[in-house]
């Protein structure tokens, strides 16, 4: 395939090279192009390979999946897992006892109304609740660090109800 | 209990040279039985960066406490004053001065107390200060003032260390400024956010949470030289660090056992002690000015409430009892007062109580984070208005108040640093 590609440059050069050394020939057309027509098409090889990508078969990496999926939401005041919650942590769960060496951070967080280290406080209670609902599906301690972020990293940001309910919310983020 | 009566904005005071502050203070509501002071223009003092007099005056102004009165004239502290025409003008003091330029740079900063009712000297400075602190002595001379006159020392030449974050831009930047917002200088800026800075007792330290590494963790940094460590990086969660009066340890909010707790930390973050111990939240510990006891927050009867221990950890006992929810307790430095933050009727209120007595006092709505003046005359707290969060003083007995707004930004979680040498 290079040495085929060589020497078409090479006839080609020659060719270019020839037309320079007489400009005033116009109607002259050189032999040695004849044969160019057949080295620029060259035969499809039976060599060639086509590559197929696959993507990954990590569940973790479908942005369809189930695992795409982590985010838990509480209500107002309150720091047990909802049924809607539930799901999730299930998901997870059965992810993390199949591949024990992967780890999480759970990031709990609270909406903007009280005080800064209160609501770290309460976020981290989020967030325990989370690691318990998990700890009691089989997934180790030492796959979860339950952490906290309280008011200081909200999704939505505003002040009224929708907002707050999107920031009351557990997060779980793989290392 | 006793509501704070309305501002009249109307009499209000404005600090006049604080018009390029990057925090504006402006005062509502005035103290009764100021003292008139006079203050005159210091001889020379052009020649220094900041304008000492306009300093000295802004600051006795903010107090509260005096009524001051412009002397429209230099005078010199060498000068011979008239003692009759200030006391004719109802001047009860006047202070005097001058700025000389050295030849190495630095200024000299001359003044004189003078008691114009008894026609004596009440005290006199002289100190030699860099252009950089120019402003620095005029805050000295400012406390020197509040000490001679009300005998308690005076808070204007302390520092507050406060968060200034803008979210949208990922910008979270830990300052440190004058007591009057000037003269910022920035100790630490991070992509994340920054939380609970904490005054070293010498002044020299901040104690601080910061989320860099997508948790909290408790660092304790060096001022002066940029030096930072990590106090306390448990698994969990790690904040809410309060110095020991002698600086030596840290109480600080782990949730390592499964539930935030109590503990002390060396602050080489050796030494790690479990000192509460309930099934539920214990956190915001503080420690009282004499070492013995640590106030905190705990949701152990239901809602947050605050109780204290003492400080080696043991039997905790229950403070406040008004209402669903009380948090943030911070001590005052005579021991005598405890601040904090109740919602009552919806909002978040700052309020004051007298330890001895139970008796509450309502200081402000909307307020968070409290942190009292070394000398326990005013209290600062982050406020929220017009979208923004800023930050206020009010003096502990409710009657005066300030607030310190700036264009950019949301300022917040102030603490308001020691006396220093």
């Amino acid at each position: 395939m290079r040495n085929f590609k060589s020497l078409a440059f090479i006839i080609t050069s020659a060719a270019l090279l020839a037309a320079c050394k007489t400009p005033v020939k116009l109607n002259d057309t050189p032999v040695a192009e004849r044969s160019v027509p057949a080295a620029t098409t060259p035969p499809a090889s039976d060599r060639d390979v086509r590559p197929v990508e696959t993507g990954t078969t990590d569940p973790l990496d479908d942005p369809k999946g189930v695992l795409a999926n982590r985010s838990v939401y509480f209500d107002f005041d309150s720091y047990t897992v909802r049924d809607d919650g539930k799901p999730v942590v299930e998901n997870h769960s059965a992810y993390l006892n199949k591949n024990k060496s992967r780890k999480i951070l759970i990031q709990g967080n609270t909406d903007e109304r009280g005080g800064t280290e209160y609501n770290l406080a309460l976020g981290q209670k989020r967030a325990e609740a989370v690691r318990k609902s998990m700890n009691s599906l089989g997934v180790s301690d030492s796959q979860m660090e339950a952490v906290s972020l309280g008011e200081e990293k909200p999704k939505a940001t505003g002040s009224n109800e929708s907002a707050w309910a999107e920031n009351r919310r557990a997060d779980i983020v793989y290392q | 209990m006793k509501k704070i009566t309305p501002f009249l904005f109307g009499a209000a005071m404005l600090a006049g040279a604080a018009s390029h502050a990057q925090l504006r203070v402006e005062i509502a509501g005035v103290g009764s039985n100021q003292i008139p002071i006079a203050v005159a223009g210091f001889a020379d003092e052009s020649v220094a960066p900041a304008q000492v007099s306009a300093i000295i005056k802004a600051d006795l102004e903010r107090s509260g406490v005096f009524k001051v009165i412009d002397a429209g004239t230099v005078i010199s502290e060498t000068s011979n004053v008239d003692f009759g025409t200030w006391k004719g003008r109802g001047a009860d003091a006047l202070v005097v001065g001058s700025v000389q330029k050295l030849a190495d740079g630095s200024f000299d900063v001359r003044y004189k107390l003078l008691d114009t009712v008894k026609g004596s000297q009440l005290s006199t400075l002289s100190q030699g200060v860099t252009a950089k602190y120019t402003r620095l002595s005029a805050h000295k001379i400012a406390d020197d003032i509040y000490l001679k006159l009300t005998g308690a020392r005076g808070a204007f030449a302390t520092r507050i260390a406060y968060v200034n974050e803008n979210r949208g831009a990922h910008d979270y930047r830990l300052e440190v400024a004058d007591a009057d917002g000037e003269g910022t200088q920035v100790a630490v800026r991070s992509n994340e956010p920054i939380i609970s800075p904490a005054w070293s007792p010498d002044g020299g330290k901040v104690a601080y949470v910061s989320f860099e590494q997508r948790k909290p963790v408790i660092y304790v940094q060096n001022l002066m030289t940029g030096k930072r460590t990590v106090v306390s990086n448990q698994k969990g969660s790690n904040s809410a660090p309060a110095w020991s009066p002698d600086g030596t340890k840290l109480a600080v909010a782990l949730s390592k056992d499964g539930h935030y707790q109590v503990y002390s930390v060396n602050i080489d973050g050796t030494g790690l002690r479990r000192l509460s111990n309930s099934n539920g939240i214990d956190t915001e510990p503080q420690f009282s000015a004499d070492g013995q006891t640590i106030y905190f927050t705990s949701d152990r009867s239901g809602g947050p409430q605050i109780y204290k221990m003492p400080a080696s950890g043991g039997n905790a006992t229950r403070v406040t009892f008004n209402g669903n929810y009380n948090i943030s307790p911070r001590v005052a430095s005579d021991g005598k007062t405890l601040a904090w933050i109740s919602q009552r009727d919806g909002g978040f209120s700052l309020y004051a109580m007298d330890l001895a007595s139970g008796q509450e006092l309502r200081l402000a709505d909307g307020a968070t984070e409290p942190s009292f003046s070394p000398n326990g005359k005013y209290i600062m707290y982050a406020t929220k208005g017009g979208g923004r969060t800023g930050l206020a003083v009010v003096s502990t007995d409710g009657r005066i108040k300030q607030r310190l707004s700036t264009n950019a930004g949301n300022i917040r979680e102030p603490n308001w640093g020691p006396f220093m040498k």
